[in-house]
């Protein structure tokens, strides 16, 4: 007779469970020196549920098989050269913002989660977050992997991590995972585990990789997705860290809900990159930020806090304000960048009649009033030879480090600015939102290394544009400017003749 | 106030076994088709189970393989040996 085949549950247990010991000859706070300045007061690590009950070997069987399919996606379409297949030529620029700026941070990200799955002492949570230090390491890899293949042929790739760590624009993403690897450890889950991928990394990975698809580029919606199938089991954790801190003491609440209201703001700055690549910068545009945000902030979102109202938890603050802006980030975003075209690693360009229209379609109450004017007059100045650049050093917020250029809620016509003093310093923020983040933590951020301080104090390679963008590695002329006249514009027109050729 | 429960799964031959289980099991279903993906969305909960995928597979299906096909999901999760689900409710 065979024994009775174990459930899935109890296969589970028995595979996770009792991996940890109680340490005899050094005590366990020696062993565990980080969980516990937060202030986060755990009761029984062991009520720490595990929704998906994956075990290490079933982890392997399924990532290898995710890999030899994105692989064989990968290796097609650099054979076929997919490259010469996309809408545009215009497309490279979202894989550009994508690698300096995103990628970089999955590697944070994995970074992070090895920490959080060192420093936690429950063997749940540590195994959960050791997979997804694992995942993220895949992540940063197989992206880099697929869009080497661009990088053969389209300018602005080469120089990612360096640029990563210097460039103005890439400090916003950067300096978000800096505070966020500098927290503790459960400040850490909350902010990346929860804010970040169960709120909003959706926002960055569906709709804008469905995006991807719709712009013919097959090997980047198939990391993606890749990448995305793991993010279910990011988001399982996010909640999870989230019930059991809230259900283990009730001291945990308010700690709890200062960090969601930080990390969500801060979040929504930082997506406000992806705002600008979804309305502006895919060619063909799928959705539109506002409408993903509906989707996935405010019904998704909704749904969320909806629950965990149970405990206490209210909506982030400022929720309220962010959702607001959707009408307006990627515009004011997009203006940003076209303004310092001479300073950004990828190419601008100007919305045209066809586009624009879809703008005013899909933004009724805000572009046709505010927008719409302003690029028709940078597209008339361009045209009388009088193409507009900004070459003054933008002020940046002190929390989020984006040039201060947003507008007061409400108010789309008013710079937004809001300053505070600090042992004898003014500091400036972009909204109340980052603020208020500043001011609860004043100590950190006020060591923040911001670019624009950082050049005027002479650490940027020199005094120039010229020298700041030989200290970024910047290829001047192919890797910054306008598209039209590029070399890759160049190129594009070349495969685009060519398949014209080959036709005839 | 409405709480959706959602999958949302790779658009694809692998998953659409899957996708049409969903849609027989789960009455009152969402469906929102994007280049490459779909999200389905339901009322407090949403269901996969063995057996449907199974009867349109042709072949025995383990919910874990959902794993393979998943882009995003919404709710609580739950799984065993017969089938994978999200929700809402407690
Ligand atoms: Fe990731
Ligand atoms: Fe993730
Ligand atoms: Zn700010």
């Amino acid at each position: 007779m065979t024994a009775k085949k174990l459930g899935l549950k109890q296969r589970y247990a028995h595979m996770t469970r009792g991996l940890d010991w109680e340490t005899s000859y050094q005590p366990m706070d020696k062993v565990f020196p980080y969980d516990t300045f937060e202030g986060i007061k755990i009761k029984d690590w062991s009520a720490w549920e595990d929704p998906f009950r994956l075990t290490m070997d079933a982890y392997w069987k399924f990532q290898a098989e995710k890999e030899r399919k994105l692989y064989a996606v990968i290796d097609a379409f650099a054979q076929n050269n997919g490259q010469t297949g996309v809408t545009d030529g215009r497309y490279a620029n979202v894989l550009k913002l994508f690698l300096t700026g995103i990628s970089p941070e999955e590697y944070q990200a994995h970074r992070g989660f090895a920490y959080a799955g060192r420093h936690l002492r429950g063997v749940g949570p540590r195994v959960a977050a050791q997979m997804q230090s694992l995942d993220e390491l895949r992540h940063i890899q197989t992206q880099i992997h697929t869009i080497s293949h661009y990088n053969k042929y389209f300018d602005g790739l080469a120089e990612f991590p360096h640029m990563h760590d210097r460039v103005w624009y890439l400090s916003v993403p950067k300096s978000f995972f800096d505070d966020a690897r500098s927290a503790g450890p459960f400040e850490f889950m909350i902010a990346i585990g929860f804010a970040f991928e169960y709120v909003l990394t959706n926002l960055l990975f569906v709709p804008f990789m469905s995006g991807a698809a719709y712009n013919g580029d097959m090997s980047t919606v198939t990391f993606g997705f890749s990448a995305q199938s793991d993010e279910s089991r990011h988001m399982t954790l996010g909640i999870e860290v989230i019930k059991f801190l809230l259900e283990q003491h009730p001291d945990n609440l308010p700690i709890v809900q200062k960090w969601v209201d930080k990390w969500f703001w801060r979040g929504h700055r930082v997506l406000g990159l992806v705002a600008m690549m979804m309305d502006y910068m895919l060619p063909k545009p799928v959705m539109s930020w506002k409408e993903a945000w509906e989707i996935y902030f405010t019904e998704a979102g909704g749904a969320l806090f909806q629950d965990l109202a149970r405990y206490g938890l209210r909506p982030p603050k400022y929720a309220d304000i962010a959702t607001a802006e959707a009408e307006h980030i990627s515009h004011q975003n997009w203006a940003i960048f076209y303004q310092y075209t001479h300073a950004a690693a990828f190419h601008t360009w100007l919305p045209d009649a066809k586009h624009m229209d879809w703008l005013s379609e899909k933004y009724p109450n805000t572009f046709d009033k505010y927008y719409r004017p302003r690029f028709e007059m940078w597209g008339q100045m361009a045209k009388e030879g009088k193409r507009f650049y900004n070459m003054a050093l933008p002020q940046l917020c002190q929390t989020c480090q984006i040039p201060m250029g947003y507008t007061e809620p409400g108010d789309p016509t008013t710079i937004c600015f809001r300053k505070t003093q600090f042992r004898g310093e003014t500091y400036h923020f972009c909204s109340d939102g980052c603020k208020d983040i500043f001011e609860a933590e004043p100590e950190k951020f006020a060591q923040a290394w911001l670019p624009v301080h950082q050049i005027f104090q002479g650490n940027c390679g020199g005094a120039t544009i010229p020298d700041v963008l030989n200290y970024y590695r910047m290829n001047v002329g192919a890797d910054n400017m306008d598209y039209v006249g590029s070399p890759d514009e160049k190129l594009w027109n070349e495969w685009q003749a060519d398949k014209i050729r080959t036709a005839v | 106030m409405s709480q959706l429960a959602s999958l949302t799964l790779y658009h694809n031959d692998e998953a659409r076994p899957i996708i049409e289980a969903i849609i027989a099991d789960n009455p009152g279903v969402r469906v929102l088709n994007m280049p490459g993906a779909v999200k389905l969305d339901c009322e407090g909960s949403l269901v996969v189970k063995r057996a449907s995928v199974e009867e349109r597979l042709g072949r025995t299906w383990d919910p874990q393989e959902i794993h393979l096909v998943i882009i995003s999901m919404a709710g609580h999760l739950d799984e065993d040996d017969d089938q994978f689900s999200v929700s809402w409710k407690h």
